[in-house]
């Protein structure tokens, strides 16, 4: 009676890997983000009846995410310490602004480009690696902490820079009105909505081809869902290609590197370029999630890239888990969580508490005392940094530290060695 | 002073602490730039090369202080090693061809024949750390071997070994031998270098006191004075 069923049990999960799958606990945090992206939006929509802020804030924690996976690849792979990361994603959001507004017509130039997005995307990437690599060839010889002060001052300068250029870009204006991202057109059905299938072009945008003419396209305007879409794709893409580089020639010569240099070149490594190729790559990340964020706030100032994004980011990785992508992720989210919800909330959430517990009187503020709520409000960052400190305490490796993939254990020749001894046993 | 290694020989280099020859395996290797002299190997000089450009000529070498890369699997170590023998390029590598694919798994295997070689296969999945120091030892020549190596120096080899360990650290040189590789090794321990090495060259104070087989060199005057001092 209970054989068939057994059976069929049996082919299911061996069909879908779904044991191994989940005992892994990287393919599992995969499995549970892959999720939440898919049913956040329509959670929050349903929740709030039709409000895109959370997925607003959801996306522009997506930013953070591609960041974070960008540094890590420096840090956590190839073990190379850079304070100045935040530099790479202003230069990638200075070149999607500078090449996608009307900015370049008001400098010296007095010519302005509308480069489309998706062609600005790759561009900032490519520009922001060969900053990478600049700024690498110089100072890669330097290790550990001297590079580390190296980065910083590259991470002060680049803002500072365009605090001072102001002809170019903007100073302390910032460059505002940056295009939007846009398709030549989109299908629009039943599922979005609409009564018909139909092709939809809402706007219109500039031609390509010939900047001065407009042609009817669909832009993503100021619709959150659609960057979030894009956001969550472009992470897709980035973790992808990252695993696929992690798990390559080049990937375990960034761990060798990190682990033991000298060994690493005596092995045949070429130790320069496969650091520069480490910065640029780590750079390229960060220029892409900057042209996305310039698309996506339309706004590009100086003040976005202080060093306090380097150092966030940073922490995002050692808190995830350096060298691990899927915890990496985690941790990214995790700070973005802390820092953007919980703390700007904490000091009403307090206060409501205080009330319902019926504890007024520490709510009120009193001679010297600022009340609960500036109190609250106050000590935000000690808050921040308790939390932070806990979680080294608690998981000093990070929250999902890189460890042996399981996977690994199953490659064919391992078995075969497997079964070889057990047949020594046996004899 | 001057030495030869002959192909396809074992060529050991002995002498008191200090007396320059992890210093010499420096200068070959391209960790140093060597001030004077000149390294040939192959008939072609390679002073003053890049150390991952000597290892690319086909000479690869193990650690005093083992070096391995801690943090990595015994089968990561191995493949790092043939690093220098793969041929991916940084977008074969992103977007996961089928071409790197291949050269994967023809370095998974080739790595894994390796570990089995030097007798640790079944540590593959371990981390380098985990490892007993005597298969610390054996993980470093296997990664050395990985770059497909013309000339393996090995650099006290059997420090730190048990006489069992150190017996069968001889079978393994010998079997390494029958790979072609020419071996060229630093050595203290008397009983290995008497009983694997073809030619040995004494060294003390950056001067080559003595060469020859084992059996001269170590009747040799100048040798014991080198290592006992000399009688009054």
């Amino acid at each position: 009676m209970s054989e068939p069923t057994a059976v069929k049990r049996r082919s299911l999960m061996t069909r879908l890997h779904l044991r191994e799958r989940m005992r892994d606990r990287d393919q599992a945090i995969y499995g549970i983000l892959i999720l939440g992206a898919l049913v956040f939006p329509l959670a929050t929509l349903f929740i709030t009846g039709g409000s895109t802020a959370y997925i607003a804030q959801a996306a522009h924690a997506g930013t953070w995410v591609l960041l974070a996976i960008g540094l890590n690849v420096v840090v956590g792979f190839a073990g190379l310490l850079d304070l100045g990361y935040a530099a790479f994603f202003a230069i990638g959001a200075y070149t999607y602004a500078l090449f996608a507004s009307s900015q370049l017509g008001s400098s010296p130039l007095h010519h302005s480009f509308h480069f489309p997005f998706w062609l600005m995307l790759i561009l900032g990437m490519i520009v922001a690696a060969t900053f990478g690599a600049l700024l690498g060839f110089p100072t890669l010889r330097l290790r550990g902490d001297y590079l580390a002060i190296v980065t910083l001052g590259f991470g002060e300068i680049v803002p500072v820079i365009s605090y001072n250029l102001p002809d170019w870009t903007g100073g302390i204006n910032a460059i505002g009105g940056i295009d939007k991202p846009w398709f030549p057109a989109w299908i629009t059905g039943p599922w979005a909505g609409a009564n018909s299938i139909s092709i939809q072009q809402d706007s219109v945008c500039r031609n390509p081809f010939a900047q001065t003419q407009f042609i009817p396209c669909f832009s993503f305007g100021f619709d959150q869902v659609a960057y979030y879409v894009l956001i969550v794709i472009l992470i897709f893409g980035a973790v992808i290609l990252v695993t696929n580089l992690y798990r390559s020639r080049l990937g375990r010569a960034w761990m060798a590197i990190r682990e033991d240099e000298v060994a690493a070149a005596a092995m045949g490594i070429n130790t320069v370029t496969t650091k520069l190729l480490a910065f640029a790559i780590g750079a390229s990340f960060s220029g892409f999630a900057g042209a996305y964020y310039g698309a996506s706030f339309g706004l590009v100032s100086p003040d976005d890239f202080l060093f306090v994004v380097s150092i966030t980011v940073l922490v995002m990785v050692v808190l995830g888990g350096m060298g691990n992508i899927s915890g990496v992720i985690v941790g990214a989210l995790v700070i973005y969580f802390i820092l953007n919800t919980l703390l700007p909330s904490l000091a009403s959430n307090a206060v409501s508490l205080a009330n319902t517990l019926g504890l007024g009187s520490i709510v009120a503020s009193n001679g010297t005392y600022p009340g609960l709520y500036n109190e609250v409000q106050y000590s935000q960052f000690l808050i921040f940094g308790l939390i932070l400190v806990l979680i080294m305490l608690l998981r000093p490796q990070g929250l999902f530290p890189s460890r042996i993939r399981e996977q690994e254990l199953k490659h064919a020749a391992v078995q075969e060695e497997g079964s070889a001894v057990e047949e020594g046993v046996r004899v | 002073m001057s030495l030869h290694i002959k192909r396809g020989e074992v060529f050991a280099l002995i002498g008191p602490n200090g007396a320059g020859k992890t210093t010499l395996f420096n200068n070959v290797t391209g960790l140093f730039q060597p001030t004077a002299g000149r390294v040939v190997f192959d008939g072609r000089d390679i002073t003053g090369s890049k150390p991952h450009q000597v290892a690319r000529l086909g000479i690869a070498r193990t650690f005093q202080n083992i070096r391995l890369f801690d943090y990595m699997t015994c089968l990561d170590n191995v493949r790092v090693g043939r690093h220098v023998r793969m041929h991916a390029k940084l977008w074969d590598s992103l977007f996961k061809l089928p071409r790197e694919r291949r050269e994967e798994e023809k370095v998974t295997d080739e790595a894994m024949e390796l570990l089995r070689f030097v007798g640790i296969a079944k540590q593959a999945n371990h981390y380098a750390r985990n490892l007993p120091y005597g298969q610390q030892r054996r993980l470093e020549i296997a990664r050395a071997l990985a770059t497909d190596p013309k000339l393996l120096l090995l650099d006290e080899p059997a420090a730190g070994f048990t006489p069992q360990e150190k017996v069968e650290l001889m079978a393994l040189v010998k079997k390494i031998l029958t790979r072609g590789i020419t071996v060229f090794l630093i050595e203290h321990d008397m009983k290995v270098v008497m009983g694997i090495s073809e030619r040995i060259v004494v060294l003390d104070h950056g001067e080559k006191i003595a060469e020859g087989p084992p059996d001269e060199v170590r009747k040799d005057v100048k040798v014991i004075e080198a290592y006992l001092g000399k009688s009054a």
